[in-house]
């Protein structure tokens, strides 16, 4: 079990994944908003989205969780 | 004079207009979003007033709680700095409706500049020089294949209402063409409201050079030299200076009269800057016109002695230019580079506390900072944290003060730019003054 973080503070502005979706490793699961820009947070690993952990238009702080990847 | 002014702004700006506004001996007024409770400028400000939550949409853009907060302190004008509301014509309408003073140019104006196509048209009208391009919106992509053919390979593809950068491609083929007009269109759309494009002939390895103009109320215009802003990133400035390094003065004074002409057409007040490309045989053309403050203002006030901000007080206030253009001289030269919370590697953004800051102080040294020890830079808004320039009485002196300042300022808790930009201001191009469009792509990333 992997859970991916954010790398920094942000904005959730669009979540690409569904539980159980499968992914490769690379893939963007998360899309961040932080100080006007795009932030893609990528899976190091592949495997099926156990849980998203975060919704569109959260604010999370560095080291969140977003997703967990089993 | 006024005797309050609210800053509709945040960051830098808003320290800057308050330090003026402190010296005429007017009182200022902030606004400011829940994020930017422990900010300076709410602190610097006479009153500070809680708008809203931190995005800009919530506060610094919500047009209904500044003009609350306006009527409710009793200020007589409102500054809109740069960026957020302050190139919206309907802000500026509203507060022009609402009685109170806004320190800028009429809506009219405004609104007629904010579109691309529009002032090209305007301009073309006045006898200034366009780039070869269309001046009608461009309604799909065959008609952008047939207008790109026509005008002949590259080209840039441009939203109308765009800004920023965003909406705007450099295309090479029709392939490239065809991918990129269907997603810069979606994306003017969602910025700005409005996906109209239109297509420019691309100039190879341009110079951005801008005309400062300021204009009052009684038709006297007096331009106020020019900036070079080519080193860009992602058509963002990131370094400008003045005197601009590359063009004669020949082409300097065929520059300024046609920057006179264009802010005499369209009836400008205030000040205003117009931007043109230029290319390596010196002829120039007509980009756009910010009807604002400009982020890199000060490098034009270390030239000439002027404090643009009181310039712009004075003329909102109906006061007459107290210079010409015969009675302005310029001295020495200015740089400026913008120091940017961000990782200079990736540059991805870089928000946190920053547990010290210590600016290096001297002899044509000058800082426009939004932070101090212990301040904390949040998510919500632009990376630009602060701005430094450099005075020097040529562009050499300027060039090496610019270098030493960089490597002693001390800023721990936050990743910045600052070795970016200590790698541009010493590359050997940028110290001869080589600075086009394409610097920061050929020289610095390239390496």
């Amino acid at each position: 079990m992997t859970i991916i973080k954010a790398d920094m503070a942000g904005t959730v502005w669009k979540v690409l994944v569904q539980e159980g979706d499968i992914v490769e490793a690379g893939q963007d699961v998360v899309i961040l908003e932080s100080m006007k820009m795009e932030i893609p947070i990528a899976t190091e690993v592949g495997g099926t989205v156990k849980r998203v952990i975060v919704a569109e238009g959260d604010f999370i702080n560095s080291e969140a969780d977003l997703v967990e990847i089993e | 004079m006024f005797k309050k002014v609210l800053i509709a702004n945040r960051g830098e700006i808003a320290r800057r207009i308050i330090r003026t506004c402190k010296k005429l001996g007017i009182e200022t007024v902030a606004v400011y979003s829940e994020a930017d409770a422990e900010s300076l400028h709410v602190k610097e400000a006479t009153e500070s007033y809680l708008i809203g939550k931190p995005p800009v949409a919530q506060s610094y853009l919500n047009m209904d709680a500044i003009l609350e907060v306006a009527k409710q302190s009793g200020a007589d004008a409102i500054h809109p700095g740069y960026g957020l509301l302050s190139e919206n014509a309907n802000f500026a309408k509203r507060v022009e409706e609402a009685g109170i003073v806004f320190i800028g140019p009429s809506s009219d104006v405004i609104r007629a500049m904010g579109s691309k196509i529009e002032a090209r048209k305007t301009m073309e009208q006045a006898g200034v020089p366009i780039v070869q391009g269309v001046n009608n919106p461009i309604s799909d992509v065959d008609e952008a294949v047939k207008i790109a053919e026509n005008i002949g390979f590259p080209v840039m593809l441009k939203a109308s209402a765009g800004g920023g950068g965003i909406g705007m491609q450099l295309v090479h083929t029709e392939e490239e063409l065809r991918k990129a007009f269907e997603g810069n269109q979606k994306r003017a759309q969602s910025f700005f409201g409005d996906g109209t494009m239109f297509i420019e002939k691309y100039i190879d390895q341009p110079h951005h050079v801008e005309v400062q103009v300021l204009a009052d109320k009684y038709g006297n215009v007096v331009p106020v030299f020019e900036r070079e802003c080519s080193i860009q990133r992602r058509n963002q400035k990131v370094v400008e200076e003045a005197p601009s390094p590359f063009i004669s003065e020949e082409t300097r004074q065929k520059m300024l009269d046609a920057s006179v002409k264009a802010a005499k057409h369209i009836g400008y007040t205030n000040a205003g800057t117009i931007e043109f490309l230029v290319d390596s045989e010196q002829n120039f053309y007509f980009l756009e016109m910010n009807t604002r403050l400009q982020v890199e203002h000060p490098v034009t006030e270390e030239i000439t002695g002027l404090d643009l901000v009181e310039q712009q007080l004075k003329i909102s206030n109906g006061e007459t230019l107290n210079v010409t253009r015969e009675s302005l001289k310029r001295n020495g030269h200015a740089i400026e580079v913008r120091i940017y919370a961000e990782d200079p590697v990736r540059f991805f953004p870089s928000p946190g506390k920053i547990t010290y800051l210590q600016l290096p102080e001297g002899d044509g040294i000058r800082h426009e900072i939004a932070v101090e020890s212990g301040s904390e830079v949040t998510p919500f808004y632009d990376p630009m944290i602060g701005k430094l320039i450099v005075f020097g009485k040529t562009r050499e002196e300027a060039c090496v003060k610019l270098a030493n300042t960089l490597r002693n300022y001390v800023i721990e808790g936050i990743k910045t730019n600052i070795p970016m930009l200590l790698g541009i201001v010493t590359h050997p191009q940028f110290i001869k003054g080589v600075t086009t469009t394409n610097f920061v792509e050929e020289y610095y990333l390239s390496k």
